[in-house]
């Protein structure tokens, strides 16, 4: 009897209560497919799928991921509502300690949905959340407010660092730890200000950021004024019918070969292309070579991105004065903000110089 | 005789414990005070009904409020003028010579709540992190003013007993070699040039609380409410000739401690003749009419522009109203090509996601942050109590019920002297 007992005594302490976690991916990091795969509906795989492995091994004995929930982005996208429901309800039924998203790097549809699938399970099941996105996809800026977003490299290469990141966070909010401060816990910053104590003091970093700052070198300003990033808007043009227009795209519509080689995520390059005698932009003759969309119907009918076609229905018609002659391109797939900043400063000018009055710019 | 080096030699004489005495002297690093001497001292001013004095040392468990200013002893050993020059000493022109520090002590006034805004110095527990002033070896002198004095001039009096307590102790440090001496040396401007001709030339934009109402600093004995915007040797500022008269929130309010150590002076002077040439500082106020604000503000980017400096720290002392001085200084600065960065603190709100300034610009792209001094902490209850500690619940940064039973205190990071303060003196940020 007495052998018994101190069995029982010893089970006892190594029954260890683990954390439940459910993780969320998409079709790609499923392995399931790429861009011809993102339309499927959300499922649920026991275990860890992908990169749950990854944060798996982050966890150790400490908290173990029960479910994988996979959803294709242009389905979630697509289909908010009903994709949101499927999901809490496929979340509820594991109940967890913490909810995992991503991390989406710099794939903005991605980075959407884990925004958002996160804010709702923390909303309507009040179970800590954590995501991770690199700070300039758009489902960063949307959500960084709601939930903690950690900040991870651009592409999947930087899975590693984003685990290392996520997991110890993810951790603490599960235990209900106290959140230090941006900096100090590698997320995002979102709008509520923490204080932690610095390695130097603030006249020392004061004098090091002027420094930095007299010779042109980087630095990071510790409280970013509030955002003026608005451009106002130009008067409406007086008369369309006399406007010299110009088409100007992100959507990254080349011709066909894409001669000049921009690159089909975080371009380097922008392209002017002439379309004097052009009215109609065909599979045969343009192309697509943007890599975060599905470009089967883009290639299909260019137009459907750089609607030249219309746009000559319109001169033709004399509802427009004229389509300029060039069309500037480039493919706004994870492109930095400078970068794309940069191309504008450069060709705008030349659009001045022709005289264009107005310009359509069509993103994806 | 042409000066063309200003230079200040500071002995430093390091004090690592303090104890009463019938002698006052300093020995073996241990400040000795006579007690009845510093009483009868702070009772020569007949506006005092009573004057105590107490000693609080680092990790006692002993609570100070409310204090009013901290005050660190220093004497003029060689050369021009007196410690605090205009206020107790004559308006001679300080900043050359030597001057010997007691480094490690600290004279601290308290007594009667002079208007609310006085805060709260921890030897020990969480309240002592936040506060240089728990790790120094404190005088604390608790003066009670005679009965219907109104309150300014019970706090001129508090604050001319603080510096005449700090030159008391000074003195006793005179004819003693310091332990170490560090020397500080300002080239006039044509020097300057020649010395250091491929160095950026930077000042430091030193703003003074100037928003009246027990809201003032004094320069040379001149109320800086009453000043236009000039300039000032930096190591006069050593000699004192910059001090506080202000009751602003503790947390981001300049001591005249803080004054006498001036952490952008030290730190601009450290990379002096390296990475930069300091060429000086700019003294501006913070007054509270908009003709006054522009006048100052423009006053300053003037003398920025005139200098031909090619960058500049400003530093903000207090907050909200001074928040749009401290930007209308930026912008001004900026516009003429200088390039800033400014010092600050933040009043970001309890959750912190309230705008952490009054007031905001773009060309405000480099800011150092001194912290949210919304944050609320808890403070252990303390064995001893220096002062009076039901002011706990008015105090700014305080409110009803901050003082428990227990004699901890739940506040605002705002309570704590010197928690916050905008010449970046700690290492408190926020992000």
């Amino acid at each position: 009897m007495k052998w018994a007992s101190i069995n029982l005594v010893q089970d006892r302490k190594e029954e260890k209560i683990m954390l439940k976690v459910v993780h969320y991916i998409n079709q790609f990091f499923a392995n399931v497919g790429g861009e011809e795969m993102a339309h499927i509906p959300a499922e649920v795989r026991e275990g860890v799928v992908g990169p749950g492995l990854a944060f798996q091994q982050a966890f150790k004995d400490e908290a173990e991921i029960v479910a994988t929930i996979i959803c294709g982005d242009s389905y979630f996208n697509e289909n908010m509502d009903e994709a949101k429901n499927t999901i809490i309800e496929m979340v509820k039924k594991y109940n967890p300690d913490l909810f995992i998203a991503g991390p989406a790097f710099n794939a903005g549809r991605y980075g959407v949905a884990c925004g958002a699938i996160s804010k709702t399970v923390k909303d309507e099941l009040n179970i800590p959340v954590i995501t991770g996105m690199y700070v300039e996809n758009p489902g960063a800026d949307m959500f960084k407010n709601d939930i903690y977003i950690v900040s991870t490299k651009n592409s999947a290469a930087g899975m590693r660092d984003a685990v290392k990141k996520m997991a110890p966070l993810g951790l603490k909010l599960a235990k209900g730890e106290k959140i230090g401060a941006s900096i100090e816990e590698g997320y995002i910053p979102s709008g509520k200000r923490v204080n932690f104590f610095e390695k130097e003091r603030g006249s020392t970093r004061a004098v090091k950021m002027l420094l930095a700052k007299l010779n042109n070198k980087e630095f990071e300003t510790e409280f970013p004024m509030p955002d003026f990033d608005r451009v106002p808007p130009n008067p409406a043009i007086k008369d369309i019918t006399k406007a010299k227009i110009a088409l100007v795209t992100s959507g990254g519509i080349v011709p066909k070969g894409n001669p000049d080689h921009i690159e089909s995520s975080s371009a380097s390059k922008y392209g002017k292309y002439d379309i004097e005698g052009v009215m109609d932009l065909t599979e045969e003759t343009y192309q697509t070579a943007h890599g975060g969309y599905d470009p089967v119907y883009a290639n299909l009918d260019p137009d459907r991105v750089l609607p030249v076609d219309i746009m000559r229905e319109f001169e033709k018609e004399g509802k427009i004065g004229s389509l300029h002659r060039y069309f500037y391109t480039t493919v706004g797939n994870g492109t930095a903000v400078k970068s794309a900043k940069g191309f504008a400063e450069k060709y705008v000018k030349e659009l001045i110089a022709d005289g264009v009055d107005a310009v359509i710019l069509t993103s994806t | 005789m042409e000066v063309k080096i200003l230079k200040l030699e500071l002995g430093y004489i390091f004090i690592k414990d303090i104890q009463f005495s019938d002698v006052s002297k300093v020995e073996n690093g241990t400040l000795y005070v006579n007690k009845e001497e510093v009483k009868a001292l702070i009772l020569e001013d007949q506006n005092f009904k009573t004057a105590d004095v107490e000693l609080a040392k680092p990790g006692e468990s002993v609570r100070i409020m409310p204090v009013k200013d901290v005050i660190e002893p220093r004497v003029k050993v060689e050369g021009p003028g007196g410690i605090f020059p205009g206020m107790v000493s004559k308006v001679d022109t300080v900043g050359s010579g030597k001057t010997n520090v007691l480094k490690g002590a600290a004279v601290v006034t308290t007594g009667k709540i002079v208007g609310f805004q006085e805060g709260i110095i921890d030897m020990s527990g969480t309240g002592a992190e936040y506060t240089p002033f728990s790790k120094l070896n404190n005088l604390v002198i608790i003066c009670e003013p005679i009965d219907g004095l109104k309150q300014h001039e019970h706090e001129k009096a508090l604050r001319f007993a603080g510096y005449k307590v700090a030159l008391y102790l000074g003195a006793l440090a005179k004819d003693l070699t310091p332990d170490e001496v560090e020397v500080f040396e300002t080239p006039n401007l044509v020097e300057g040039i020649k010395m250091y001709p491929e160095l950026p030339r930077v000042a430091y934009v030193f703003m003074l609380q100037s928003q009246g109402l027990l809201h003032d600093t004094y320069v040379y004995g001149v109320d800086a409410k009453q000043t236009l915007t000039t300039m000032i040797y930096p190591t006069e500022v050593m000699d004192g000739a910059i001090v506080s008269g202000n009751c602003v929130s503790a947390c981001d309010k300049n001591t005249t401690y803080h004054h006498l150590n001036n952490p952008i002076i030290y730190d601009l002077f450290k990379e002096h003749g390296k990475t930069l040439n300091f060429v000086g500082v700019i003294i501006t106020n913070e007054n509270v009419y908009l003709a006054d604000k522009e006048r100052s503000s423009n006053w300053s980017a003037k003398l920025a522009g005139f200098l031909g400096v090619d960058g500049v720290i400003v530093s903000e002392e207090g907050f909200g109203n001074p928040d749009t001085d401290l930007i209308m200084n930026c912008k001004k600065i900026e516009a003429k090509g200088i390039k800033t960065v400014l010092v600050t603190d933040e009043y970001a709100g309890r959750d912190g996601t309230s705008q952490s300034l009054a007031d905001a610009d773009v060309s405000a792209n480099a800011v150092v942050s001194a912290g949210n001094a919304n944050e609320v902490i808890e403070l252990p209850p303390m064995e001893k109590i220096i002062g009076h500690v039901e002011v706990a619940d008015v105090i700014a940064g305080g409110f009803d019920g901050s003082l428990h039973k227990d004699g901890s205190i739940t506040a605002e990071l705002q309570v704590i002297t010197g928690a916050t303060n905008e010449m970046g003196f700690n290492k408190l940020s926020a992000r």
